[in-house]
């Protein structure tokens, strides 16, 4: 039997691989807030955050944007003073909410991770169009065509390839990411 | 001539094929060798920690895995993205015994096998650690005299601390300016984030952090931007008029590669480098001693 853990346990567990002190060393000082060049997009504070999961807020944590408004930028990672890998909490608690299919709705953040490991798993390179047909349904209808002023510009201006790549080894890759992840059966 | 395992990233084959251009002209100036990895796959930028952790690093350790097979001993990624994740992998592969052993079982399905022995680098370090700005110096027959510069840091070049260097105000992309003849601009905002992926998950934040970066480099005088990763050159650069016509401002600085700007003052053909028409009649404009012509 597997003893119940607390919200703030399993966030620090899907921490363990992180290189940073643990959050109950944080001293609440809002560094990392004042630092995060995003802040101002987010329902709370990553200060806040943190103060939210210690307290066991599940529902509130999960209903808010915070981490998914995180670029990954590292400034609150390098500064905090309790030398907690923040940027870390903030990829574990989006995969928290992607396993338990609990991010909140209308957010592009989710939509895109899955598609863009979706795209590698199946041809092991990036290309961009094909991720456009995950984001584009939800932008506004404004922002679509903004977007494909943009793209045709790249088009044009031979920035933007046509046609997706594939690496020689897929199989072997599709092989060895097998091993990783449960990606249906071999070809 | 010192050889490297060049790993370009996709970026680099599409939206940033200056870079690649540049950075390849550039480095056989200096004798240094950038010899690709042969079907590497792509590094999984911010977008494969999200899902799964392991995977992520499996993803990025093939690359290295291949890097090793070809006997080089140093791994070069001009991405800064791309940079962070090779580096942090590769070293967590030497500390982490258990998480190596894992992606060695999966690599065994493509007959590789990792050790974590490489050095990982920036491309940007090799100008200053191996070329050395002397030898900048003396090569930069066209220096670019008068061209204010804002050198554009961005994150995951300088973040999170690799050992004890300065992540507050790091000084080397200022220095490598100077090299080439350029007058490097002071400004507060050189390692704050472009917005990275959220240009594309968060329109309305990216677009307003690359507003700051612009207004920042803008008002201290520069007559251009210079990135060293594909990731902040697409979004200072392509969407600029996006930020216009959302802040109703009317910024128009060309955004290049340090590579291009190092190319023209080594005297290189525009061409060569990837470097535009309108970009270089903007440079023309502004800098006293001017840069090559394009043949």
């Amino acid at each position: 039997m597997v003893a119940d853990l607390s919200f703030s346990q399993e966030i620090t567990n899907l921490m363990y691989a992180s290189h940073g002190e643990p959050i109950s060393h944080c001293l609440q000082c809002g560094t990392c807030s004042g630092t995060c060049p995003a802040v101002e997009f987010m329902d709370h504070s990553p200060r806040a955050l943190i103060g939210m999961i210690r307290a066991d807020l599940k529902e509130e944590v999960l209903a808010s944007n915070t981490y998914w408004s995180c670029a990954s930028c590292f400034y609150c990672n390098a500064r905090c003073p309790a030398g907690i890998d923040i940027a870390e909490m903030m990829y574990a608690l989006k995969r928290y909410s992607m396993w338990k299919g609990r991010s909140r709705e209308g957010l592009i953040g989710p939509d895109f991770s899955e598609a863009f490991v979706k795209m590698i798993v199946n041809s092991g390179r990036s290309f961009e169009p094909l991720l456009a047909a995950t984001y584009l349904p939800k932008f506004s209808a404004a922002a679509i065509i903004q977007e494909g002023l943009t793209a045709t510009g790249l088009v044009l201006s031979g920035k933007m390839p046509l046609l997706p790549k594939k690496i020689k080894g897929l199989k072997n890759f599709r092989r060895m990411v097998r091993r990783i992840i449960p990606i249906g059966e071999p070809e | 001539m010192k050889k490297y395992a060049y790993y370009p990233g996709c970026s680099l084959e599409s939206l940033a094929k200056g870079y690649h251009l540049s950075a390849m002209a550039v480095t056989k100036e200096f004798g240094l060798e950038l010899n690709e990895i042969k079907d590497w796959n792509c590094c999984g930028s911010t977008a494969y920690f999200p899902v799964d952790e392991l995977l992520a690093y499996t993803l990025v350790s093939r690359n290295l895995a291949l890097a090793e097979k070809m006997g080089a001993s140093d791994f070069v990624a001009p991405c800064s993205a791309c940079y962070k994740n090779a580096y942090f992998t590769n070293s967590y592969l030497q500390s982490d015994t258990d998480l190596a052993d894992h992606i060695n079982y999966a690599l065994e399905e493509d007959q590789l096998h990792v050790d974590g022995s490489l050095k990982v680098r920036h491309l940007i370090e090799l100008f200053i650690e191996d070329v050395k700005l002397e030898e900048v110096e003396k090569k930069a027959t066209h220096p670019l005299k008068g061209l204010r510069v804002a050198p554009y840091y961005g994150c995951q070049l300088v973040r999170p601390r690799k050992a004890k260097e300065d992540v507050e105000n790091p000084r080397y992309f200022e220095n490598l300016l100077s090299a080439i003849g350029a007058e490097p601009i002071e400004y507060a905002n050189k390692t704050r984030c472009c917005g990275g992926s959220l240009i594309i998950t968060n329109r309305k934040a990216a677009l307003s952090m690359v507003q700051i970066l612009l207004q920042d480099a803008v008002i201290h005088g520069a007559d251009v931007i210079a990135t060293t990763c594909p990731m902040c050159d697409v979004n200072l650069e392509v969407y600029q008029e996006q930020v216009n016509r959302e802040f109703g401002t009317h910024y128009s600085v060309p955004v290049m590669y340090f590579t291009q700007l190092m190319g023209l003052a080594l005297g290189i053909d525009p061409g060569r480098l990837g470097v535009g028409k309108s970009e270089l009649a903007s440079l023309q404009a502004k800098a006293v001693a001017q840069p090559a012509e394009s043949q």
